[in-house]
């Protein structure tokens, strides 16, 4: 596995909302073509650290940010860089499916429109046949792309929303607990579908259940109270952890 | 311990169910009593003003064949319009005396009344409706000529029942000879009343013919308005809302605005007509009594509760639809207008229609900048003019119609807010539809 080229790494990252101190200090490597989990008890700064990653943070206000993460070696937090262009090149999916009110077509076509990545109407349709396939939702939907997005199931939703994201042929992928509004069958389609993105991307995703976390990630992160406790290959961490916090939550003594 | 259930049995209903069972349906009776009462108010109100406003659109008129004698209109004998142009109404009204002695005479009509009388039961609009007649159409010069004059108020009145012999005992203005002749006249079919266009397409009239008095130049100048309203207040309030609600920065100063804006909705708005008099009028010297001026001060009335609808129809679109336009590369302008505007569209229509249907039905501040009733009596000929001369606006020609003494402006105001309503209750059923047609699209 060539996990060990490194495609973003966060180095002494604290993030500030007003008074809150959500990051302590995190620094962290995540691989590509490989899947990372982020796990630890609600509230631990998970979404916050995953929401710095594509600069969503920005959107927010009272939120400060500082240190520097780096996209293939580039600072993402630079002055000269648009976080426009950079949320296409780092694709995210949230934890509520939020497709647009609009068809299923035209929810994974809005990425490419915006940023001209079809040249004429049938290159923009083989892209968004090529989203949902790769999104394992092509087969249920290829039938109805003129019908409302809003209008299927919640699984087929976050798998439109996958689709939309992986459209605009982002390098990352972001996913802050994207099967927490699913049920058991939605979500093991969507954890299949995850191993298999890990192919072409760098899959980040934050997660609670730490069954998930077992099954899908190559590497994790456990997170307590805003500082990253412990960073390593699934494996380790789940059999062999170093920090009693970890082996804690793991055994669900913490949560 | 835990207490046991107290329902013993389910067929047993226990004193406190069977209280909440009677407040409920005392509640639902009470419900019921307020939506009646409300129905019948709304229901007295509308039969009064169809009751005594259907009376506007309908008119006595009066058929008369009048021989339009060169010998007074044209004693040149030449046709040339100029000189036809200097006999004046004066020159007309003897032939109107002189039609009724012929049809006293020709259908046998018995009356003791001067020909002075029997003419004055025609409108005074009848030599002017001649006159613009015969410029017309110089032709008509030395023939006999139908003419369907109005009748004046009075006579109208009696055919409306509003005047009886006895209301009439001491009234200078018409006679109870007259109201004879007039029965007679309608037994004949001279005089008779159909449908009135001229009330709703007509200008306001001076206070000595209510008869002829119409809504129409005040349509026009309530429309001129609307236009400027609509132009100047609906991209001014959505970009201000759009900008307030997804782009400042929330600090003291977008604070201080929000509260101001709130401040200004509750403004009365009587307050923005003197506003608009003293800057538009006395400081930038706009012309007084002009549409445009009218639709600038509505316009600064609307805009604050325009910018709080919309900006309550954009606090609606739900945030996550931001997060996913910006999650896949949107930027904050192109998430607004292709996702946010789009959704919290039917609800910043519905906010317009329904600010310009209040803008629509203002007096008060029209009043100030001098767009008062009377002066709605020229239909403009062009854009420039519809919107530079002056005019009037319906609610303020219904306020001058209603504080003028004769009865038959009274009637007219009524029929004024029979033709204000059709606007209003139209403008809300668009908004209604819009609202509905938007947001069935998912
Ligand atoms: N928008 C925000 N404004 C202020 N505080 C926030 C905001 N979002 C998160 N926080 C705070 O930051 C901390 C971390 O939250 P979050 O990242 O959502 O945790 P997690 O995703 O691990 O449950 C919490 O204490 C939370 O209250
Ligand atoms: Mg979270």
């Amino acid at each position: 596995m060539n996990s060990q080229t490194i495609k973003i790494s966060a180095r002494h990252v604290d993030v500030h909302y007003d008074k809150t101190h959500a990051i302590k200090d995190v620094s962290v490597e995540i691989p590509s073509n490989s899947v990372t989990a982020f796990i630890g008890p609600s509230g631990c700064g998970k979404s916050t650290f995953l929401r710095c990653l594509n600069r969503m943070n920005d959107t927010i206000e009272s939120c400060q940010v500082s240190g520097d993460i780096l996209l293939d070696g580039e600072n993402i937090y630079d002055p000269k860089v648009d976080p426009v262009q950079l949320r296409a090149k780092i694709g995210m999916v949230f934890q509520k499916p939020n497709p647009f009110p609009k068809s299923i077509y035209d929810n994974v076509a809005y990425g490419p429109r915006i940023h001209g990545l079809a040249q004429g109407k049938s290159d923009l349709d083989a892209l968004v046949e090529q989203a949902l396939r790769r999104a394992a939702i092509w087969e249920e939907v290829k039938d109805r792309l003129s019908a409302p997005g809003t209008g299927l199931s919640g699984g087929q939703q976050q798998r439109v929303c996958i689709a939309r994201a992986i459209a605009t042929a982002p390098e990352v992928l972001l996913m802050d607990e994207p099967c927490s509004a699913l049920d058991p069958i939605a979500t093991a389609q969507i954890e299949e579908l995850i191993d298999e993105l890990r192919q072409n991307y760098a899959v980040v995703i934050v997660t609670h259940s730490m069954h998930q976390a077992a099954r899908v990630s190559q590497k994790t992160a456990f997170f307590h109270m805003g500082t990253l406790v412990e960073f390593g290959d699934t494996k380790t961490i789940f059999t062999n952890p170093t920090d009693p916090r970890t082996e804690g939550y793991i055994t669900g003594r913490i949560g | 311990m835990i207490e046991p259930n107290p329902y013993k049995s389910l067929f047993a209903a226990s004193a406190q169910n069977k209280r909440r069972a009677a407040a409920e349906k005392r509640f639902h009776r009470l419900g019921l009593a307020a939506i009646f009462v409300g129905l019948s108010m709304l229901a007295i109100l509308m039969t009064t003003i169809v009751t005594k406003g259907s009376g506007a659109f309908q008119q006595s008129f009066i058929t008369l064949d009048v021989a339009l004698l060169e010998a007074k209109l044209d004693k040149k004998g030449t046709r040339d319009l100029d000189n036809l142009k200097k006999v004046t109404t004066f020159g007309y009204a003897p032939l109107i005396k002189v039609a009724f002695e012929q049809v006293v005479v020709a259908r046998g009509i018995e009356t003791d009344l001067t020909s002075k009388d029997m003419a004055a039961i025609v409108s005074k609009s009848a030599a002017a409706q001649m006159r613009d007649c015969v410029l017309n159409d110089p032709g008509l010069i030395g023939t006999t000529a139908e003419f369907k004059f109005l009748a004046n108020s009075w006579i109208d009145g009696y055919l409306k029942g509003r005047v009886t012999r006895e209301t009439i005992a001491n009234n200078k203005n018409v006679s109870i000879a007259q109201l004879d002749f007039a029965d007679q006249l309608i037994e004949l079919g001279i005089i008779g009343k159909s449908f009135n266009i001229q009330f709703i397409l007509g200008a306001d009239a001076s206070d000595q013919r209510p008869e002829d008095a119409g809504i129409g130049v005040a349509i026009i100048g309530s429309f001129a308005m609307m236009c400027v309203v609509l132009l100047l207040a609906l991209p001014i309030g959505v970009a201000s809302s759009i900008y307030l609600e997804e782009f400042a920065p929330k600090n003291r100063l977008t604070d201080f605005i929000e509260v101001n804006i709130a401040n200004l909705a509750a403004v009365p708005s009587i307050v923005f007509g003197i506003l608009g008099l003293a800057i538009f009028i006395n400081t930038m010297h706009l012309p007084q009594s002009a549409p445009v001026v009218g639709g600038l001060v509505l316009t600064l009335m609307t805009l604050p509760t325009l910018i709080i609808s919309t900006r309550a129809a954009l606090k609606a679109v739900p945030p996550s639809i931001r997060s996913a336009a910006l999650g896949v590369g949107a930027s904050k302008m192109q998430s607004t207008f292709h996702h946010v505007l789009p959704l919290a569209a039917p609800g910043i229509l519905t906010g317009t229609i329904l600010g310009l249907a209040q803008a629509l039905g203002e007096t008060a501040p029209l009043l100030l900048i001098g767009m008062i009733g009377y002066v709605a009596t020229n239909m403009p000929e062009t854009v420039s003019q519809g919107l530079l001369s002056p005019n009037s606006a319906m609610p303020a020609q219904i306020y001058e119609w209603a504080k003028r003494a004769d009865p038959a402006f009274y009637e007219r105001a009524w029929g004024g807010i029979i033709i204000l309503l059709i606007f209003l209750v139209t403008m809300n059923l668009i908004a209604v539809t819009l609202r509905r047609r938007f947001e069935q699209r998912w």
